[in-house]
């Protein structure tokens, strides 16, 4: 994978004097309410890169993509976007530059493909200003890139999981925002969806130069489709950098508590990781496993 | 569907569905048409011409008195009693995402109810003060049940059982009022709480239209806000909406017309559920609806007002009792369709 883990003179924010990406998070503290999350967290997200945030369940990393998408309001620390704290800048300059597409979100009833779609437009519109030629022409154009132009006229609840998922990127595509942030966008789809989903993820991506961050389950998808992979555990980043050189069977075991080795993936050359077999598991670890079997 | 735009100079644009558009002038045809018959309808009979030539300047004085001493703020408070109710239980029913949530069904119009009937019970006050003990026990409700509610946002659900438990506790507490309160209080209080528009006039019709014309078109201002909130709080959050700011002024907003509404003619039910459901169906338009609602709550006020005071023949029926009927058979039929599509 030919990828670039750290371009860090990509841009300039001009606020700090030292360069910096659009999008970071500095020394954050997550917690619903008292709940601690994570604790002193910093993270970046290379500029123009495909970020996956991996992790096991409950190790944060959906907190982590809410405080960057500002969903979350950190206890302590700041995320940046663009030099500033990303919650003193205006809601809707912010949805101008990172748009989101959360874990799950409701189709009114009775609402069109297209008339869903156009509501990305909304942090552009204004009351008096509310449908610009350019708005029927992103509007269009983002159907037609997630490959749901032809189902404009249906209605959102006829469709089936793997068509809805692209109606909602195309909403977050017309939103035409440089930082796209993506949690857990294959969750509830089949495997053929899954990788149409993270194949579309990958063409914006490479051909509209998005950056693009999104939560995967799958380490072998987040290993195969991003440039940039950020492994967190228990609230901490445990690696980050380009999969080739980040997962590795030590990681994986570290971060997911997982025995496995780590093989060429025959199609793309990326790391693919294979489980060790339950009885070679078994051998090595016995004792240790035996409490967590039996809870 | 369809939707089009409207553009002029100046990069304005607005953006409306046709049948929608359609449905709103159709209802606002249809509510100023009820409205004309409502006014020649009475003891003293006037055609819709007259009528008309009456309200603009051009007829007898005893037209002129019966007309805009009379029936015309009659008429205009169930204009905006009805429009104020709707736009209420619309907001409501959009925050909640659940056609249950309505200000009617959550306990905001017992909550006025035990205000006004405080008023007369225990401090014998007249009905102005009536008015006044409206709006406050309306407000407290709202207020009591939004924190009741509260936990990281209003969740549809719970504002519907906390908003069903405290209506039914409020409703106890008008019972036990009644059974406090002196003969003529209690018939004071049982004519208040039925829901009436007979004698209202001027003076009831102002400090309505007043908190209409301000906060009505707040409440539309905000009406593009309320349909990307009806996605999720994430997915509005995303598009830029200022998710609990946005909430927190229509819910404020639609509380307040609820208790003005309210205090004006009794609590009138099942205009606030009714309304918006029915504006949905006509336009078949997603979101909340907000002018094709409050118009269909208008137009049903004075139709059910028509009927209260015609359909009966010689006995005249306070307009509370008709929408009561209307509503609850309607109130069935929507529980049995959500039933079967699984929604409760």
């Amino acid at each position: 994978m030919t990828t670039h883990a750290k371009n860090k003179d990509n841009r300039s924010t001009g606020m700090t004097g030292r360069q910096k990406q659009r999008l970071s998070a500095e020394s954050v503290t997550l917690a619903y309410e008292q709940r601690v999350i994570a604790r002193d967290l910093s993270v970046e997200i290379p500029d123009n890169s495909f970020t996956v945030i991996v992790g096991p369940n409950a190790c944060g990393k959906s907190t982590l993509l809410r405080a960057l998408s500002r969903m979350l309001k950190p206890a302590e620390g700041r995320v940046l976007l663009d030099g500033a704290s990303i919650h003193s800048l205006p809601a809707k300059k912010v949805a101008k530059t990172l748009g989101l597409l959360p874990q799950s979100s409701i189709a009114p009833d009775g609402i069109t493909v297209a008339d869903l779609v156009a509501r990305g437009r909304y942090p552009h519109q204004g009351l008096l200003r509310q449908w610009s030629p350019e708005d029927e022409r992103i509007v269009q154009e983002s159907m037609a890139s997630t490959g749901v132009a032809e189902l404009a006229d249906r209605y959102v609840d006829e469709l089936s999981g793997g068509q809805r998922q692209r109606v909602w990127i195309a909403m977050a595509l017309a939103q035409q925002t440089p930082l796209l942030l993506l949690d857990e966008p294959t969750t509830f789809l089949d495997i053929q969806h899954q990788i149409d989903v993270l194949d579309l993820c990958a063409e914006l991506h490479e051909t509209q130069g998005r950056t693009l961050v999104a939560v995967l389950h799958d380490l072998n998808h987040a290993a195969r489709y991003a440039t940039h992979l950020i492994a967190v555990r228990g609230g901490e980043v445990v690696a980050e950098g380009p999969p080739s050189e980040v997962v590795t069977a030590e990681l994986v075991e570290r971060v997911f508590g997982l025995r496995c080795q780590v093989i060429e993936d025959p199609e793309t050359g990326t790391p693919l990781v294979v489980p060790a077999g339950r009885k070679a598991r078994a051998r090595d670890t016995g004792a240790a496993q035996k409490p967590a079997l039996q809870k | 569907m369809t939707t089009k735009t409207l553009r002029a100079g100046g990069g304005f644009s607005v953006r409306y569905e046709p049948r929608a558009a359609l449905s709103v002038l159709g209802l606002l045809v249809l509510t100023v048409a009820v409205a004309v018959v409502l006014i020649g309808t009475g003891d003293f009979p006037m055609t819709p011409g007259e009528v008309v030539d009456t309200l603009l300047g051009k007829g007898t004085v005893v037209q002129e008195f019966a007309v805009m001493d009379l029936r015309l703020p009659r008429v205009l408070v169930a204009v905006f009693v009805g429009a104020a109710l709707a736009v209420g239980g619309a907001v409501f029913q959009s925050v909640s995402r659940n056609p249950l949530g309505s200000p009617d069904v959550i306990g905001f119009g017992q909550g006025a109810t035990v205000g006004a009937l405080a008023v007369i019970v225990l401090f014998q006050g007249d009905a102005a003060a009536a008015a006044g003990g409206a709006v406050v026990g309306g407000l407290v409700t709202g207020v009591t049940i939004y924190l009741l509610a509260w936990k990281k946002g209003v969740h549809g659900y719970r504002l519907v059982l906390v908003g069903i438990g405290a209506a039914a506790m409020l409703t106890s507490v008008i019972h036990y009022l009644i059974t406090k309160a002196n003969l003529v209080d209690a018939t004071r209080a049982t004519v208040w709480m039925t829901g009436s528009l007979d004698g209202r006039d001027w003076s009831q019709f102002w400090p309505l239209f007043a908190v209409c014309c301000v906060l009505l078109p707040l409440v539309l201002g905000h009406g593009r806000a309320l349909r990307m909130l009806e996605m999720g709080d994430d997915a509005a959050y995303a598009l830029g909406v200022k998710v609990e700011r946005t909430r927190i002024v229509l819910m404020a907003s639609a509380v307040l017309l609820v208790a003005v509404a309210t205090s004006a003619a009794g609590p009138i039910v099942f205009v606030s559920l009714s309304a918006p459901q029915l504006a949905r169906r006509l336009t078949r338009a997603p979101g909340p609806n907000l002018a094709a609602s409050a118009l269909m709550g208008s137009a049903l006020l004075l139709s059910a007002d028509w009927i209260a005071t015609n359909a009966f023949g010689e006995r005249q029926l306070p307009v509370g009792v008709v929408t009561g009927i209307l509503g609850g058979c309607y109130l069935l039929w929507l529980l049995v369709t959500e039933r079967k599509a699984g929604r409760i």
